[in-house]
């Protein structure tokens, strides 16, 4: 099993960008996906600055591939995701169909990322028929339904699960961060800068709930999928990923890496982490269940 | 199927089950929207839709009439079940509705396969917001019309209209939803049960209320949506719409329980070349069908006639407003400072 590094969810001052990015080269991670993913005006690096750490990474021996916007609403926004797909030297990662279409008119190889709602052995196919050599599980989709997927899968096909990290759940046309402080869009004063790893809503009665990132909605809590390694394994799943946060990322990397390679148990893997993470864990979706549930391993167990 | 002439302009109006259904061709809705008795909908809910009695009885009323119908299959089917959304594609041709209205590109391509006479909508729950997007479900699928999420600004609409061959349908009024359909996993994330694969939001089996010493609580599978002070008017812990906490500051933090009213924006909607205007509330009552579709029904024969004279009647909003959720009715992202 191969490991990966999601796109930055967050924004942040563009050298510490660089210096996290520099870090991550001297991890055991295999795939690095990059590219602003979130929000249009977030322009503390452009395209080519994100091509620029891919191709530093790539000379570092990763694969580097870049993610297209996930949300499109403007002329800007199209213009913008035509540049990325305009970088020939690297794999791109389609967050909406509006991309599948570009890269696939020019018979390119992609990957289909984890918001384009593939649920079903006949729309898995179709993207393998479009030009997918990869695609990434939907955050919300199951074990038992992955397992029905992995059955169908085309061959060369690689599955990608999310499994570490706060957990986008929803993106909007509207900035949550600009409208706490009284905000426009328009205007936000790139409020997002102030909060590497988002901005904590509790309930009225201060149970942490969700987290606010701009113009998309995480959960508070981090899944965690570390306890399900060797289903994982079982069930074909090539390719882990774990979404950068602003500490420990190397670390939760450099943990993974020795789980997947059985030379760290589940059990110690997880007191490891323990102090690693942003908030209490999750796995809820993996079992089919509400996502902020935590299941215990052995109930789990499928 | 039957074949109507083109209107230039459509309601497209909620009929969660046959009275409903009634009521929005009564009053002048030129389609209405319907689905089945399952989770093949983004509507299943206990109660409402339509069982194949209903929906052969629906559609003749509606022909009769000549109203069309369209049936939601707008949630993603799953490898397990697949064969529940091909059948219920099955039984639209069969039964000769005028349109599917599909999110899933796996099950458009069976549906554009198995019937390619069948007239192919794609959902708000297909997510696309951009020209780009909308031109993919064309070029692989045919659809023939796009419902579009309730993100993009009046320019934003515009640009997609422009640049497509597929008609453009907008949602006109009630429910907001303030995330992008189709990409929300929230109420995956509190209750287990998904807009996308289950097809509801905030599901009531999860909802309980509770009066405490500080007020009356809402409640989604445990988690505190909102509390009401006495007085207050108590509302549907939709969990997009309770009030949070974010750095100490107590708010609707994500969005107001508000609806969508767009009645103002009605001709210049017309001018920029959208085709059909939606009616959110499959949810709602037969009476809030009716009254909603007799003034949007007005407000469009008024502007088809008189675009340049077209003004919102007062008498119009007064009638919406009482059957808005939380009384208050917002023109959502249509308008740029909403964002």
């Amino acid at each position: 099993m191969k490991l990966a590094l999601g796109p930055l969810q967050y924004y942040w001052p563009r050298q510490q960008v660089l210096d996290f990015y520099e870090a991550i080269a001297a991890t055991p991670v295999d795939i690095v996906y990059l590219g602003e993913t979130v929000c249009a005006r977030r322009h503390e690096l452009r395209v080519q600055d994100w091509a620029d750490i891919a191709q530093k990474l790539a000379a570092a021996g990763k694969q580097a591939v870049l993610g297209t916007q996930t949300l499109i609403e403007s002329e800007s926004d199209l213009k913008t995701l035509r540049r990325v797909v305009d970088e020939k030297d690297f794999l791109i990662e389609a967050n909406d169909m509006g991309a599948v279409r570009l890269l696939s008119a020019e018979k390119r190889a992609f990957v289909a990322g984890p918001f384009l709602n593939i649920f079903n052995a006949a729309t898995l196919n179709m993207m393998a028929r479009l030009g997918a050599t990869r695609w990434v599980m939907p955050l919300e989709m199951s074990a038992a339904v992955l397992t029905d997927l992995q059955a169908a899968r085309p061959a060369g096909l690689e599955t990608e699960v999310f499994a570490y990290g706060r957990m986008p759940l929803a993106f909007s046309a509207r900035c949550f961060t600009a409208r706490h402080f009284n905000l426009q869009k328009d205007d936000c004063q790139f409020k997002c800068l102030e909060f590497p790893d988002g901005l904590l809503i509790r309930t009225r009665e201060g149970e942490e709930f969700l987290t606010l990132n701009g113009i998309q909605t995480q959960s508070s809590k981090v899944y965690n999928l570390i306890g399900e390694v060797d289903a994982m394994r079982d069930m074909g799943v090539d390719i882990l990923r774990i979404s950068p946060q602003s500490q420990h990322t190397p670390a939760l990397l450099d943990l993974f890496r020795r789980r997947i390679d059985g030379t760290l148990e589940a059990e110690a893997a997880r007191s490891e982490m323990a102090d690693l993470g942003l908030a209490e864990p999750c796995n809820g979706f993996w079992h089919g269940k509400a996502g902020l549930e935590q299941i215990a391993a052995q109930a789990g167990a499928r | 199927m039957t074949t109507f002439t083109a209107k230039p302009f459509e309601l497209v109006c909620p009929a969660g089950a046959l009275p409903a259904l009634k009521a929005a061709v009564d009053n002048g809705a030129d389609c209405v929207y319907t689905g089945l008795k399952d989770n093949t909908n983004a509507r299943n809910f206990t109660g409402l839709n339509f069982d194949d009695a209903q929906l052969r009885e629906g559609i003749r009323y509606a022909h009769d009439r000549r109203a069309k119908v369209l049936l939601a299959l707008n949630t993603y089917p799953q490898t397990a079940t697949w064969s529940r959304w091909t059948a219920a594609v099955d039984k639209a041709a069969d039964f000769g509705v005028d349109a599917i209205i599909l999110a899933d590109p796996g099950l458009m391509e069976y549906a554009k396969t198995k019937h390619p006479q069948l007239r192919l909508h794609l959902s708000v729950q297909g997510s696309a917001t951009s020209y780009e997007a909308i031109n993919f479900y064309y070029e692989q699928f045919g659809i023939q019309r796009a419902v579009l999420p309730r993100v993009l600004a009046m320019p934003q609409v515009e640009q997609v209209v422009k640049n497509t061959p597929v008609e453009i349908e907008v949602f006109g009024f009630g429910g907001l939803c303030v995330m992008v359909e189709g990409r929300c996993a929230l109420s995956a994330y509190v209750t287990g049960d998904s807009p996308n694969t289950v097809g509801v939001c905030s599901p009531g089996k999860a909802v309980r209320y509770e009066q405490t010493p500080e007020g009356m609580e809402t409640r989604l599978n445990g988690v505190l949506i909102d509390r009401f002070a006495e007085g207050e008017k108590t509302g549907y812990p939709t969990l997009c719409k309770g009030r949070f906490e974010v750095n100490d500051e107590t708010y609707y933090a994500i969005e107001e329980p508000t609806s969508l009213n767009t009645l103002e924006l009605l001709p210049q909607l017309m001018d920029i070349g959208v085709k059909a205007i939606k009616i959110e509330g499959r949810q709602r009552s037969p009476a809030y069908v009716a009254q909603v579709t007799k003034v949007w029904r007005a407000a469009i024969d008024l502007a088809l006639k008189n675009r340049q004279g077209y003004i919102v009647r007062e008498a119009w909003m007064a009638e919406l407003n009482k059957v808005s959720e939380g009384s208050m009715h917002t023109l959502g992202a249509y308008y740029r400072p909403w964002k």
